[in-house]
């Protein structure tokens, strides 16, 4: 197969969209992906259906019975109020699971095109936006997250702005390092020179090929997403008990690892299903869009 | 293109694991801490946070007390066991027949670590400098019971002959006070009453200037049986024997380090590997451990302190007393005690803790579920039905979000109520719960003497930490009359009546009393309970067992 | 080069740190509750004395312009919370342990997370790709208040290697760093096996290879070069945050660095340490994007031609 980048006329838009095709043919070859993808289904099922899955609600309690290991009538045992962890473990999940999918979404617009941007018109505008980002980076964060909450009161809503806020900052500055390196390309030059709109030159050309380390990138803020989360719910943005997420039960496991290690085990398995879930599809999703690398699943033999 | 072998790849990560983590496991010292220092007597206690300052006239919490109280000796000193004042700086003392002035009799071999006498002067000119407006002393008001102080203290006088304190000689202090006091001599070993150095002071600043630097350790001049040796910001601070104090001869500890283990957990860590002898707290999850597998190494002590929870009286419907009745009697503390908090505490029917100097509260609020519901069928919630929402605040801390959600069930459970859960960082809790911005929330109290008085003055109309927004002009009453009275049966029956009526009224929900729970090593020796958790050090020492 | 690092420090960096004092100042003071509230609460005279003490009662506007007064000079102030402490002693105390850590720190993320992903993008979809990535995200997954104590279980409680807390040793480095630089490592693995897989397709790769160049050579000279581009990247802010302190560390294992001020001086409403450590954060932030600029330009030779 032939570099797509390479050719700029307006068969290229065509080429577009087969391209689509291919990648997801691509794709739907890759098991572990698709293995990734379906697991990540699965676990937004089991979030959605909570309250019908959930073998108990979330805020029972049986104080006599306390913190016990997994057993016949709790399958994941309880916790030091004597809640059935399975249940909040289900209950936390569509926290958690919105949490990251939103919290990633907005870094994901808003870091990737800042960047783009930044990266792809240099100079002076590059300098600026760097600038405010450094400064936005700067800022504490739990003061800022103390003021959210003073100014707007405590809402749901917040905690996915604070998250995003942090989280797009390095988003954009790997994308902004990507797009100087590749600017320079042959390809982008090309299309520079045939005309092109300088937004459609990002959208169509600079982004699609930095899309690799964005995705990588994402993987990696979900986990720290949800972990964020946690740490946002004890300032008091977020949720607030009893109900629960995956970030908060695995800090209340780890406080007591030694002595209830069940309680950790269970969000923390939970937690790295998702990620390696995403991992894979990631990866899969990479290498599909990338014509270039499927080719070679043995590059060098 | 040749094939690249993996195998050696992952060898090659393995290897390069391995290095990384096995390296140097050698150069950690053979002896650990704890078996060190029970040779040399050296003790070695885990002390919460690092301490503002070691300023006894500018901080105000107990991990500096537990080093202030080394450093330094006020007039008289408490016995280990009882609390009760035995002489210290001062040798003796005389009361005056109505219970107003005190005139002690300093010791002549009393000295600084630098070989100074300590002087009646020099306690005029400690209580001089607290009193000072310009120095911004938070604990100035445990001074408020001499004799115009407080008009010194908020400037409307500013003659200081004036304050009920004279230096009768060189060793003759006369301290004249505004009523007669009970409590007085145990005001003593708070630390806000402790002498410092007047050349040290007046050396690194003015009288009454804050921050200066004669608390550094190349500067500190102190009295008490041990001397700073070196600070060292949140790691470490360790104080040595001092050989001019008065009482040398019988301090058998050579030193003690005092360790800012701020987490819990860590600290725990630290005892369980030999470094600490003594902690400053146990992790819930662990309480359990230790009391079964470990009994000698835990103790629990109970504590001059109330778990309460605060209720706003001008939030409907918690302006109805038979509301906030209902709620208070809804909460089941025996199972609180022994399910959640775990620490031996013991539940709380009263506010005032049972026998803080000789007084027990007769009133309770009992925990009884039949008459809550009651009552509230009476405030015309019958069933919880139409019972508007409302919130419990409480600021972040693992122990009070367990109990919070606990009583939120058992309401839930109970009266059929629904309470939302509300938690804020420390200062925006504080800043609301002064706001009265709450419903209900969640609050402590440690009391600064032995006397019920640091309990129940808290509630009188507009009282600094009231916040509840009740006011009773029948309890103000009481608790004023209180201060003139010197008569312990009429004293104490005033105080009954006084927190009948708060308990009557319940603008506050008492949950537990406090206790202290910490892990101590077995060779800790001279150290005995008390409801301050004062520990004089110079009893102390170490048996090498 | 002189010269495009001076004008970065005069056009842009002063600049910069100008904004990030103003909009803090204001930020810190907006919080409510002030670094004198507490539980036993201060009554209103002892209050004003101390604000007044600290020049709190001045109007706003003066007291900025008195603190960037002072600011140009390099006073910090003093610290509220400690009060016979500076604020420049406090980081200056501090910030040699951070530093440290951080720097062992980042030596096991970069050698560790580094090879990890060479190995996996040489040989991507093989045991040695799927092994040491998977490890690394268990690296992410494992947060470092779990790392931490489980290290601390095994290696100190446990096998009695290490001391279980404590900076007095060399070997009290070892877990603490490992505990820090575990997520890091785990990012760089990604983001080079991502890095390097882009570039070993890469036409000049190609070329080199049809030119016979030997393959260490095309790896290590040509592909790294180019594949170590997203981590340069994210390695700016990644070593500005390894070096100025982690609360969650230092508190696992009592440390005495700079990170558990960032988190304590906003909980303490400590005015001008929060300033003062963000300030000093600022200026790492800063200094590191621009030595990751110059990096960037350096690897990238096509950006040099143009400047």
């Amino acid at each position: 197969m032939k570099k797509h980048e390479k050719n700029f006329s307006a068969e290229e838009i065509e080429q577009g969209t087969s391209l689509w095709k291919d990648s997801y043919e691509r794709l739907r070859k890759n098991k572990l992906a698709m293995a990734g993808g379906v697991v990540l289904i699965i676990l937004s099922i089991i979030a959605l259906l909570a309250p019908w899955i959930a073998p108990y609600t979330y805020e029972s309690q049986n104080l006599e019975l306390g913190a016990t290991g997994p057993s016949k009538a709790h399958w994941l045992g309880t916790d030091i109020l004597g809640r059935d962890l399975l249940t909040r473990l289900i209950y936390g999940s569509r926290i958690s699971l919105s949490v990251g999918l939103c919290a990633t979404a907005i870094s994901l617009l808003i870091g990737v095109f800042y960047g783009a941007v930044s990266g792809y018109y240099g100079k002076k505008t590059d300098t600026i936006m760097m600038r405010i980002i450094d400064i936005m980076y700067a800022l504490p964060f739990t003061v800022f997250v103390i003021l959210l909450m003073v100014l707007f009161g405590r809402n749901f809503i917040l905690l996915f702005v604070a998250i995003g806020a942090v989280e797009w900052l390095t988003m954009a500055r790997i994308v902004r390092g990507q797009v100087l390196s590749i600017k320079k390309q042959e390809f982008i030059e090309a299309a520079i020179s045939i005309g092109l709109s300088q937004p459609k030159i990002i959208l169509k050309h600079i982004i699609p090929n930095v899309l690799g380390p964005i995705i990588v990138y994402i993987t990696l803020t979900i986990p720290n997403v949800m972990l964020l989360e946690a740490f946002l719910s004890f300032l008091g943005l977020g949720i607030q008990p009893p109900m629960s997420s995956w970030g908060i039960l695995i800090k209340e496991g780890a406080d007591g690892m030694e002595e209830y290690p069940w309680l950790l085990m269970s969000p923390g398995i939970a937690l790295s299903t998702t990620l390696f879930s995403l991992n894979f599809l990631g990866d899969g999703l990479r290498d599909a869009l990338d014509p270039r690398t499927y080719k070679k699943q043995k590059p060098y033999i | 293109m040749k094939t690249y072998n993996h195998d050696k790849h992952i060898k090659f990560s393995f290897l390069l694991l391995s290095v990384l983590t096995l390296m140097t496991p050698g150069c950690r010292p053979k002896i650990d801490p704890v078996e060190h220092g029970n040779h040399k007597q050296i003790l070695h206690i885990g002390n919460g946070t690092e301490p503002q300052d070691l300023d006894p006239h500018i901080v105000t919490g107990v991990p500096e007390h537990n080093i202030i109280s080394a450093l330094l000796e006020g007039l008289v000193a408490e016995d280990p066991k009882t609390l009760q004042p035995i002489p210290g700086v001062a040798e003796d003392w005389e009361v005056s027949p109505d219970g107003t002035v005190y005139t002690f009799d300093l010791r002549k071999n009393a000295q600084w670590s630098n070989g100074d006498p300590v002087t009646a002067h020099d306690f005029v000119f400690s209580y001089k400098r607290i009193l000072a407006p310009a120095l911004g002393s938070e604990y100035a008001y445990m001074l408020y019971v001499i004799k115009n102080a407080k008009d010194f203290h908020k400037g409307t006088i500013t003659d200081f002959l004036q304050v009920g304190i004279k230096a009768m000689a060189h060793d003759i202090l006369e301290i004249t006070l505004e009523n007669a006091t009970p409590y007085f001599l145990s005001l003593l070993n708070h630390y806000s009453w402790f002498p410092v150095h007047p050349p040290t002071i007046l050396k690194h600043g003015r009288i009454d200037e804050r921050g200066t630097k004669w608390t550094r350790s190349e500067n500190f001049v102190g009295n008490g049986p041990f001397v700073l040796d070196t600070w060292k910001i949140n790691d470490m601070i360790i104080v040595k024997k001092n050989e001019t104090y008065w009482d040398a001869d019988n301090v058998r500890l050579n030193a003690i380090h005092f360790h800012p283990i701020e987490d819990e957990r860590t600290e725990e860590r630290a005892f369980r590997s030999g470094q600490l002898h003594i902690t400053g707290s146990v992790p819930l999850s662990k309480i359990e451990v230790y009391k079964e597998k470990k009994p000698d190494l835990i103790k629990i002590s109970t504590f001059l302190g109330t778990y309460f929870y605060r209720i706003n009286v001008h939030r409907p419907p918690l302006n109805d007393v038979k509301v906030r009745r209902a709620l208070a009697m809804a909460i089941d503390r025996e199972g609180i005690v022994k399910n959640v908090t775990k620490g031996g505490q013991q539940p709380a029917y009263a506010f005032t803790p049972p026998d803080t100097a000789g007084y027990t509260t007769r009133t309770r609020i009992p925990s009884d579920i039949h008459q809550a519901k009651k009552l509230l069928a009476e405030a015309g919630y019958p069933n919880g039905m139409g019972f508007p929402k409302i919130e419990l605040l409480y600021n972040t801390s693992e122990g009070h979000r367990t109990l919070a959600q606990a009583i939120q069930q058992m309401w839930k459970k109970d009266l059929n109520i629904n309470v939302k859960l509300l938690n804020q960082e420390w200062k925006v809790y504080l800043d609301t719960v002064k706001q009265q911005n709450y419903n209900i929330a969640r609050a402590g109290w440690i009391g600064d003497y032995v006397d019920p008085n640091t309990f129940l003055d808290m509630f009188v109309t507009d009282g600094g930490n009231n916040d509840t927004g009740w006011s009773n002009p029948e309890y103000d009453q009481r608790i004023r009359e209180v201060a003139k009275i010197s008569n312990f049966p009429q004293r104490m029956e005033h105080f009954q009546q006084a927190e009948t009526i708060l308990l009557d009224q319940t603008p506050i929900i008492p949950i537990y009393f406090y206790t202290r729970v910490y892990l101590i090593q077995p060779n800790v020796k001279g150290w005995y309970e008390n409801l301050l958790d004062h520990h004089p050090y110079k009893y102390v020492y170490l048996s090498k067992k | 080069m002189t010269t495009f690092i001076l004008k970065r420090i005069f056009f842009e960096t002063l600049p910069t740190l100008l904004i990030i004092a103003t909009l803090t100042f204001f930020m810190v003071r907006l919080a409510p509750g002030g670094p004198f509230s507490q539980e036993k609460s201060v009554t209103p005279e002892i209050l004003e004395n101390l604000k007044a003490h600290y020049g709190l009662n001045a109007p706003l506007h003066k007291q900025y312009f008195d603190y960037m007064k002072n600011l140009l000079r390099g006073d910090l102030g003093p610290s509220f919370k400690y009060p016979n402490r500076t604020v420049n002693e406090l980081i200056a105390n501090a910030f040699p342990v951070s530093f440290e850590l951080g720097l062992y720190a980042l030596l096991f993320a970069l050698l560790v997370g580094n090879a990890a992903g060479l190995i996996a993008a040489l040989c991507p979809n093989t045991k040695s790709d799927y092994i040491p990535m998977s490890l690394a995200m268990l690296g992410i997954c494992i947060p470092s208040f779990v790392l931490g104590p489980l290290l601390v279980l095994i290696f100190s409680l446990w096998l009695g290697w290490f001391s279980v807390s404590g900076w007095d040793f060399p070997s009290d480095r070892i877990l603490p760093a490992i505990t820090l630089g575990a997520t890091y490592a785990a990012y760089i693995a990604r983001l080079t096996r991502s890095g390097m897989l882009e570039i070993l397709n890469q036409d000049f790769i190609r070329t080199a290879r049809a030119k016979g160049l030997p393959e260490y050579k095309i790896i290590l000279k040509h592909g790294f070069k180019g594949g170590v581009i997203p981590v340069v990247s994210f390695l700016g802010p990644a070593v500005a945050g390894l070096i100025s302190g982690s609360f969650v560390v230092e508190t696992i294992f009592q440390i005495p660095g700079l990170g558990r001020f960032f988190v304590n001086a906003a909980f303490n409403r400590d005015y001008t340490m929060v300033l003062g450590t963000v300030l000093f954060f600022a200026i790492l932030i800063i200094l590191f994007n621009l030595v990751v600029d110059i990096i960037l330009v350096w690897l990238n030779p096509k950006l040099r031609f143009r400047e």
